[in-house]
C-alpha cells in the first residue's frame, strides 16, 4: 500500500499529492520534492542513453529508514512518484509497476476529461482513485463527501458514496462511456 | 556524563597500531640519542611500518599484570568490555621493549659495561612481571661495523652479551652511529615489527586458549570480550582480514546476549563499537557494500532496543551518533579515493542522524520536563570513584552488577532523574544543525539541490527553535525561492510561516511585511482564518502599531519582541519600504495595458492598470503611481488619496481606492504624447503601490514594467493553455486571467488629412523631362501652415539610379549632372481648408529600368488634444514607379545604289546610308529635325538636308531617311572607317511648347571600304516596252593607275534582240573611262533578264562577273505595248528613234497623266 501518491507536472510542480497520514502532509511533499532530484537524474541520464524502447518505470529512487520512494516518468515527462512504507515487504517490483501503470491510466483519464485543462493542478481528491483502490492495501482515499449518519459524520469510500458517483457519472456522460 | 557521552572512544577510532617503547635514550641531553629518536618519530609515511614508539625511562612501571586465573568455574564476569583495556593496550602494554645501550666491540671496560648493560635489561624485564612482552637490545656504535664474520671480537662478546642478558641472538641489534642513520633505523623498524607480530600473535593463541574453560551459562559476556580481544590483536598484528572475520563473530556473539532494560545500554554500545569496527574494516578493504550492508542490519536489528522508556531519548542519541559514525566513515573512504553516487553518499546517514537527533530533542522535551523546583541529586549518581566507568555503556551507580532485577529502585530513580537533568543541559539544536550542514555539503556535492534546500529548511527551523532568529531568516530566505520557482505552494507556504514567525520575534518590519503580503498572497496555502489574522497584523503594522503575537511561539520570545516591537514603533523616520515583488507573490496582483500597440500624437494614450487583491478582506491602498521610461508622463499618472489614518479601516469597500477581494479592479489613466515622442516606444518602467501612508507606515509595492510577479509568467501559459470558456461576467468586470499585459506602446505621427496626387504619363522616355504633376490639397479643419514638398527618387534604390536620375522644378532647361535624385524641403507655403496646390516637377531619367519615386509632403498644424494646444507634424507620402523606355529605335544600314546590302562599300562609288526611326514610345513623338554629322572621310553625294523634319511619330511607326554617300579610296583602314553621327532631336507631341527639345545621338556603325579596279555603271531608263529599242550606255572607270585590258562580250538572252559590240576587247587608260552603247529591243514583258554583261580583266583575274553584277542591273521591268503605242502604230513611219528615247526617259505617271489628259 502507498503511503503517499504524487503527479508532479513537467515543469516540475505538483499537480497532484495525497497522502494516508493526512497529519504529516508536509513530510511527503518534502520527500516527494526531494525525489525530483533523483528523478531529473535518472531522466538525463536516459536521454544520454538514446534508447528507443523507454522505459518509463525509474525503479527505486531512493530508501529511507521508513520509507521507499519509487517513481515513473510518462513520455510527456510527467512524473508519478510513490511513497511506500519500508516494512511492507508484500510489495514487490512488480506490484508497483502495476500499481504506477494502473496510475498511468487513471492519469491518462483525467486529461480525457475536456473540463481539465493540461497543467492544472488537479483538484479532484478521488481522481487517481483507482490506483489506491485497487493497490494491494486496499482503498485508502477516502471521498471528501461526507455523509451525515444519525449525529456523527462518516466518510465513505469513493465507490459508496453517492455524490461521488454521481459526479462520475456526470463526468463520463460526454463521451458516453 | 560528559557531553561526549555518545561520541565513539577516540582509542576505538584510531588505526591500531604495534606499540614498542624506547628506553635508554636520553632524548633531552644527548645529540646522538636525540636524532636516534627523531629518525624514528619523523617522517612516519604509510610504507614505514605501523609502529608507535614512545621514549620511556628503563624503570617505567607497566600496567601489572594480573594472576593468570586457573580456572573460570567460579568467575562470574562483571561486564563486556572494560573501558581501560584498549588504550591498554595501544599505549601501555608495549610489544616490544629495546633498550638502548652506547657499547663499542673495542670498548676497553667491557666486562662492566656489559654486565651493566645487563643490569638494565634485567630492570625491564622486571617491570614486565607476566607479561610476554618481548626485550630487545640496540647497541649504540660510534664505529661502522666490519661485515659479519670478519670481526672474530664482535662476534665473541655479541655471544657473551646475549648470554649476560638472556637474550636469543635475533634480539641483539647494532645501531652505528654514523651517515646512514635513518637506513638503519628502518631496518631496526623491520625487526621490531617482526617481534612486534610475534608478540602479538602469541596473545591471540593466549586469548583464544581460554576459550574452553568458558561456559555458555555464565561467561556469554566472556564469550564476546575474548572474541574482540582476538579481533583487535589481529588489528594490531595488521592482520586485517581476521580483524574483520572476528569481529563479525564478535557482532554475532552480542546480538546473542539476554538483553534486558538494565543492560541493553551496555549491548548496544558494544555493537555500536564491533559495528563500527567492521565498517571501518570494510571501507578499508574496498568493499563498500559490505559496509553497507553491515550497517543496515545493525540498525534493523538494534532500532527496535530502546530500553528504558524514560530514557528513550538515550536511545536516540545513540542511533543518532550511529549514523553520524558511519557517514564519517563514509566520507572518509570517499576522501580515500572511493565513489559514492547521488543515491547513495554519506548525507543519507548525516541526514539520517540528523534526524534521530531531532527526535532525541522531542523525546528530551517530553521527558525533560521537570519542573525547576527539582534539584539535581546529590550525591550525584554518575559519579563514580575513579571518574571513569569500569565497562562501556554501563550504569555508574550499579556498576558490575548484572542482575536484571533493580536491587535498589530508589537508587535508580535518582539516576535517571539525574540524566534527565543533564539532557535538559544539551544544547540539541547545534547537535543537529551540525548534522544538517553536513548533510547540506554533502547532497551539494551529489547533485541534489533539492534535498539541499529540504535541509536547509530544516536547518533554518532548527535555528529558529534555538531562537537564532536571524540566522534562521537568512536561510529561510535562501530556499524560499527554490520552491517558489517550483511552484510547491504547500512547502512555501511552511517555511514562510517560519519565517513570519522569525521577523516577528525579530520585530523585523521589512521582512514581517513582505512574508505577510505573500502569505496573503494566492501562492499561500493557508486557511482563511489564517490569512484573516496576517492581514489584520498587516494593517496594524501599516498604522504604525504592534501586531499580535504569532501562534505557537515561546512566550519569553513573544514579550522580548512585544519591547521589540514597541521600541519600532516610537522610533521615528525610515517608515516607507520600498518592495520589489518580482521575486515574490504578494496578494495583490497588477497587470498594466495599454489600450492599443500605437497611439497617434493627438489622441491621448490610455492604459488601464488592473488590480486584484487576494487577501480574504478588503484593502486600500493610498496611492498608486505608474513610471515610464520618459518620466515626464509620470506626473500624469498618480492616484492618490489625501485620507486619514485612521480611514483605512472605515468604509472599507467603498472608493476606487479599495481592493476588494477577488474582483478586479481597473483603473482608467489617460495622457497625451509628447509631440517629441513621435515615432518612439512609451513603455511602463514600473507601477508602485503604496499601502498605508506616510503618517503610520507605507509600503510601496514595486512591479517592474507593466506588473508580474514571481509566479504570473506561469500562470500566463496555463491561462492561454486553457480551453475553458469562462462565465460572463457584467460589462465593467473582465477575467483576470485573460488580461495580457502590454507594457508598452509605440507613439506615432498624427493621420495625415490632406490629399496628395500625382498625375503623370508613363512611361518615361530616356533622357526626357518627364513632367510629374503632385497635387495636394489639404481636408483639415484649418489652415495649415509650413508645408514642405520632398520629391524625387526614393532613398535606398541602386546607387546607379541615383547617379542617373535628376529632378528639377523648371522645366524649361535641361537638367544636367548637377541636378540632385531628389529635391528635399520645397516650402511650398500655407494651405487653407479645402485649398489645392499644385506643384509640377520633371525628372530626367538617363537609363531605362523602372525607379520608385516618392513624393513627401509634411506640414504643421495646431491641434487642440485633452484640452491641450499642440502642434502637429503631420506627414503624408507617396511612392510611385516609374518605367523609363527607349523613345524610339534607330537602324542604320549601307546598300548600294542598286539597295543591296552592302557588307563593305567600294572606294569612290557611291552608296546609300539608311537610317530607320521605329518609334517605342506609347506616346507621340515629333521629331522635330535630324541631321547626318559626317566624318571627315565620308563625303556626300548630294544634300543633306533631312528628311523627317516635324514628323510626327505613332506607337509602332518608323521614320526612314536615305542619304547618298561616297567614300573616297583610302587605303586599306583596320576596322572600317568612321561614318559619322546622326542626331536626332525630338520631344513628345504631346509636351508644352517650352520644354526643350532632346538630341539623341546616335554613333553610325564603321564602314570597310575596299578598292576596285573597275567601275561600270550602267545608264538605262528605269522600264522598256515590249518592241520599242531600250538604249543602254555602260561606263567603265579604270580605277587604277594601270592601262588595263579589257575583255568584254555580251550574251544573247531571248527576251532582247539588241544591237551593239557582241565581243570587244579594248583598253582603257588610268583615270579615264570608256562607254559602251547597246540598243536593247525587248521581245517580252515581265521583269526581264538583261544580256548580260561579262568583263574579263586580264591584270586583275579576281574582278569577277559577280562583282560587276552589283555595279550594274541586270533585269528590267518590261511593260506591255501600251495605249500608247498603239497610237503610234496607227501612224506608221512616223517620228524618229531619238524622239522616242526621250518620250520614254518621262516618268511612267507623267505619261500616264499625259494619256488621261488625252
Amino acid at each position: 500500500m502507498a503511503v503517499c501518491i504524487a503527479v508532479i507536472a513537467k515543469e516540475n510542480y505538483p499537480l497532484y499529492i495525497r497522502s494516508t497520514p493526512t497529519e504529516n502532509e508536509l513530510k511527503f511533499h518534502y520527500m516527494v520534492h526531494t525525489s525530483l532530484d533523483v528523478v531529473d537524474e535518472k531522466i538525463s541520464a536516459m536521454a544520454k542513453a538514446l534508447v528507443d524502447q523507454r522505459e518509463l518505470y525509474l525503479d527505486l529512487l531512493y530508501p529511507t529508514e521508513d520509507y521507499k520512494v519509487y517513481g515513473y516518468v510518462t513520455n510527456s515527462k510527467v512524473k508519478f512518484v510513490m511513497v511506500v512504507d519500508s516494512s511492507n515487504t508484500a510489495l514487490r517490483d512488480n506490484e508497483i509497476r502495476s500499481m504506477f501503470r494502473k496510475l498511468h491510466n487513471s492519469y491518462t483519464d483525467v486529461m480525457c476529461n475536456p473540463f481539465y485543462n493540461p497543467g492544472d493542478r488537479i483538484q479532484s481528491r478521488w481522481a487517481l482513485l483507482p490506483v489506491s483502490a485497487s493497490s494491494p492495501g486496499g482503498p485508502y482515499f477516502l471521498c471528501p463527501h461526507p455523509v451525515q449518519v444519525g449525529p456523527a459524520f462518516c466518510v465513505l469510500l469513493p465507490s459508496l458514496c453517492r455524490t461521488c458517483l454521481a459526479i462520475l457519472v456526470a463526468k463520463m456522460q460526454p463521451f458516453g462511456k | 556524563m560528559s557531553p561526549t557521552q555518545w561520541d565513539l572512544p577516540v582509542e576505538l577510532c584510531c588505526r591500531p597500531m604495534a606499540f614498542v617503547t624506547l628506553t635508554g635514550l636520553d632524548v633531552v641531553y644527548n645529540a646522538v640519542h636525540r636524532a636516534v629518536w627523531d629518525a624514528f618519530c619523523a617522517n612516519r609515511r604509510a610504507d614505514r611500518v605501523p609502529i608507535s614508539f614512545k621514549v620511556l625511562p628503563g624503570d617505567h612501571e607497566y600496567p601489572k599484570c594480573r594472576p593468570k586465573r586457573t580456572s573460570y568455574e567460579w568467575y562470574i564476569p562483571k561486564g563486556i568490555l572494560k573501558t581501560g583495556w584498549m588504550n591498554k593496550h595501544l599505549n601501555l602494554v608495549p610489544a616490544l621493549v629495546v633498550v638502548f645501550y652506547e657499547l663499542d666491540w673495542d670498548e676497553p671496560q667491557w666486562k662492566e659495561k656489559q654486565s651493566e648493560c645487563a643490569t638494565r635489561v634485567e630492570i625491564v624485564r622486571q617491570s614486565l612481571q607476566g607479561r610476554n612482552t618481548k626485550v630487545a637490545v640496540v647497541l649504540i656504535q660510534k664505529k661502522t661495523p666490519l661485515p659479519p664474520g670478519e670481526d672474530v671480537i664482535a662476534s665473541e662478546r655479541a655471544a657473551a652479551l646475549c648470554n649476560a642478558c638472556e637474550l636469543s641472538g635475533k634480539s641483539l641489534f647494532v645501531l652505528p652511529h654514523t651517515d646512514h642513520l635513518v637506513g638503519y633505523i628502518i631496518r631496526l623498524e623491520n625487526a621490531f615489527y617482526e617481534h612486534a607480530q610475534t608478540y602479538y600473535y602469541t596473545e591471540i593463541r593466549r586469548v583464544k586458549s581460554h576459550k574452553e574453560f568458558l561456559n555458555k551459562t555464565t561467561h556469554q559476556l566472556l564469550f564476546v570480550r575474548h572474541q574482540f580481544k582476538i579481533a583487535f590483536f589481529s588489528e594490531l598484528k595488521q592482520d586485517t582480514q581476521n580483524a574483520l572475520k572476528n569481529y563479525r563473530t564478535a557482532y554475532n556473539l552480542v546480538h546473542e546476549l539476554r538483553a534486558h532494560e538494565t543492560n541493553i545500554l551496555e549491548i548496544k554500545t558494544m555493537a555500536g563499537f564491533i559495528n563500527y569496527k567492521i565498517c571501518r574494516l570494510c571501507f578499508q578493504h574496498n568493499t563498500p557494500l559490505d559496509a553497507i550492508a553491515q550497517f543496515r542490519k545493525h540498525i534493523d536489528l538494534c532500532k527496535k532496543k530502546i530500553g528504558s522508556a524514560e530514557l528513550s531519548f538515550e536511545h536516540a542519541a545513540w542511533m543518532s551518533k550511529q549514523f553520524q559514525a558511519f557517514g564519517d566513515l563514509f566520507d572518509e573512504a570517499i576522501k580515500l579515493g572511493l565513489t559514492a553516487i547521488q543515491t547513495q553518499n554519506p548525507g543519507f546517514y548525516y541526514q539520517q542522524a540528523a534526524y534521530y537527533a531531532q527526535e532525541r530533542k522531542q523525546l528530551a522535551k517530553s521527558l525533560c520536563n521537570h519542573e525547576a523546583s527539582i534539584m539535581y541529586p546529590n550525591p550525584d549518581p554518575l559519579e563514580t570513584q575513579t571518574g571513569v566507568l569500569d565497562f562501556y555503556g554501563q550504569r555508574s551507580w550499579r556498576q558490575g552488577i548484572l542482575s536484571f532485577d533493580l536491587s535498589d529502585p530508589e537508587k535508580e530513580k535518582v539516576g535517571v532523574l539525574a540524566i534527565q537533568l543533564k539532557e535538559r543541559n544539551v544544547a540539541h539544536s547545534e547537535i543537529i544543525i551540525t548534522l544538517l550542514s553536513n548533510a547540506v555539503a554533502q547532497f551539494k556535492k551529489y547533485k541534489c539541490p533539492r534535498m539541499k534546500s529540504h535541509l536547509m529548511v530544516q536547518m533554518g527551523e532548527e535555528y529558529y527553535y534555538a531562537k537564532d532568529y536571524t540566522k534562521a531568516l537568512k536561510l529561510l530566505d535562501y530556499v524560499m525561492c527554490d520552491y517558489r520557482s517550483e511552484g510547491w505552494w504547500t512547502l512555501l507556504t511552511s517555511i514562510l510561516t517560519t519565517a513570519l514567525k522569525c521577523s516577528y520575534l525579530m520585530a523585523q518590519l521589512k521582512d514581517y511585511i513582505t512574508y505577510s503580503l505573500e502569505l496573503l498572497g494566492r501562492a499561500s496555502t493557508l486557511k482563511d482564518d489564517q490569512k484573516s489574522r496576517i492581514e489584520k497584523n498587516l494593517i496594524n503594522v501599516l498604522m504604525n502599531e504592534s501586531p499580535d503575537p504569532e501562534p505557537d511561539c515561546d512566550i519569553f520570545a513573544v514579550k522580548t519582541a512585544q519591547k521589540l516591537w514597541a521600541d519600532r514603533i516610537s522610533l521615528a523616520g525610515s517608515n516607507i519600504f520600498t518592495i520589489g515583488v518580482q521575486d515574490f507573490v504578494p496578494f495583490v496582483q497588477c497587470k498594466a495595458k495599454f489600450h492599443a500597440p500605437s497611439f497617434h500624437v493627438d489622441v491621448p494614450v490610455e492604459f488601464d492598470i488592473y488590480l486584484k487583491a487576494d487577501c480574504p478582506h478588503p484593502i486600500r491602498f493610498s496611492k498608486l503611481c505608474v513610471s515610464f521610461n520618459n518620466q515626464e508622463y509620470n506626473q500624469f499618472c498618480v492616484i492618490e488619496e489625501a485620507s486619514k489614518a485612521n480611514e483605512v479601516l472605515e468604509n472599507p469597500t467603498q472608493g476606487k481606492m479599495c481592493l476588494v477581494p477577488g474582483k478586479t479592479r481597473k483603473l482608467l489613466f489617460k495622457f497625451v504624447a509628447k509631440t517629441e515622442d513621435v515615432g518612439k516606444k512609451i513603455e511602463i518602467t514600473s507601477v508602485d503601490l503604496a499601502l498605508g501612508n506616510e503618517t503610520g507606515r507605507c509600503v510601496v509595492l514595486n512591479w517592474q514594467g507593466g506588473g508580474g510577479d514571481a509566479a504570473s509568467s506561469q500562470e500566463a501559459l496555463q491561462a492561454a493553455r486553457s480551453f475553458k470558456r469562462r462565465p460572463k461576467l457584467p460589462d465593467n468586470e473582465v477575467h483576470w486571467d485573460s488580461i495580457i499585459i502590454q507594457a508598452s506602446t509605440m507613439i506615432i505621427s498624427r493621420v495625415p488629412n490632406i490629399s496628395v496626387h500625382l498625375r503623370h504619363e508613363p512611361p518615361a522616355l530616356t533622357n526626357e523631362m518627364y513632367c510629374l504633376v503632385v497635387t495636394v490639397q489639404s481636408h483639415e479643419k484649418t489652415q495649415i501652415r509650413d508645408v514642405k514638398l520632398t520629391a524625387g527618387l526614393k532613398p535606398g534604390q541602386d546607387a546607379n539610379l541615383t547617379q542617373k536620375t535628376h529632378v528639377t522644378l523648371h522645366g524649361t532647361e535641361l537638367c544636367d549632372e548637377s541636378y540632385p535624385a531628389l529635391l528635399t524641403d520645397i516650402p511650398v507655403g500655407d494651405l487653407h481648408p479645402g485649398e489645392q496646390l499644385e506643384k509640377m516637377l520633371y525628372v530626367r531619367c538617363g537609363t531605362v529600368g523602372s525607379r520608385m519615386f516618392l513624393v513627401y509632403v509634411s506640414y504643421l498644424i495646431n491641434i487642440t488634444a485633452e484640452e491641450k494646444e499642440i502642434v502637429c507634424k503631420c506627414h503624408k507620402d507617396e511612392t510611385v514607379t516609374i518605367e523609363t523606355v527607349f523613345p524610339f529605335d534607330v537602324a542604320v544600314k549601307f546598300v548600294s545604289t542598286k539597295f543591296e546590302h552592302l557588307e563593305r562599300v567600294y572606294a569612290d562609288i557611291p552608296f546609300l546610308l539608311m537610317t530607320d526611326l521605329l518609334s517605342a514610345s506609347p506616346w507621340a513623338l515629333t521629331v522635330v529635325s535630324s541631321e547626318l554629322q559626317l566624318a571627315p572621310s565620308m563625303t556626300t553625294v548630294d544634300q543633306l538636308e533631312s528628311q523627317v523634319d516635324n514628323v510626327v511619330l505613332q506607337t509602332g511607326e518608323s521614320a526612314s531617311e536615305c542619304f547618298c554617300l561616297r567614300c573616297p579610296s583610302l587605303g586599306n583602314v583596320e576596322g572600317g572607317v568612321a561614318t559619322g553621327h546622326y542626331i536626332i532631336s525630338w520631344k513628345r507631341t504631346s509636351a508644352m511648347e517650352n520644354i526643350p527639345v532632346i538630341r539623341t545621338v546616335i554613333t553610325l556603325p564603321h564602314v570597310i571600304v575596299e578598292n576596285i579596279p573597275l567601275h561600270v555603271n550602267a545608264d538605262l531608263p528605269s522600264f522598256g516596252r515590249v518592241r520599242e529599242s531600250l538604249p543602254v550606255k555602260y561606263h567603265l572607270q579604270n580605277k587604277t593607275d594601270f592601262v588595263q585590258d579589257v575583255e568584254i562580250s555580251v550574251e544573247p538572252s531571248d527576251a532582247f534582240m539588241f544591237s551593239g559590240l557582241k565581243q570587244i576587247r579594248l583598253r582603257i587608260l588610268p583615270g579615264t573611262e570608256q562607254e559602251m552603247l547597246y540598243n536593247f529591243y525587248p521581245l517580252m514583258a515581265g521583269y526581264q533578264q538583261l544580256p548580260s554583261l561579262n568583263i574579263n580583266l586580264l591584270r586583275f583575274p579576281n574582278f569577277t562577273n559577280q562583282l560587276l553584277r552589283r555595279f550594274i542591273p541586270t533585269s528590267i521591268f518590261v511593260k506591255l505595248l501600251g495605249r500608247l503605242r498603239q497610237e503610234n502604230c496607227l501612224n506608221p513611219g512616223g517620228g524618229a528613234c531619238s524622239e522616242w528615247r526621250l518620250r520614254h526617259c518621262t516618268p511612267a505617271w507623267a505619261t500616264e497623266q499625259d494619256s488621261v489628259s488625252k
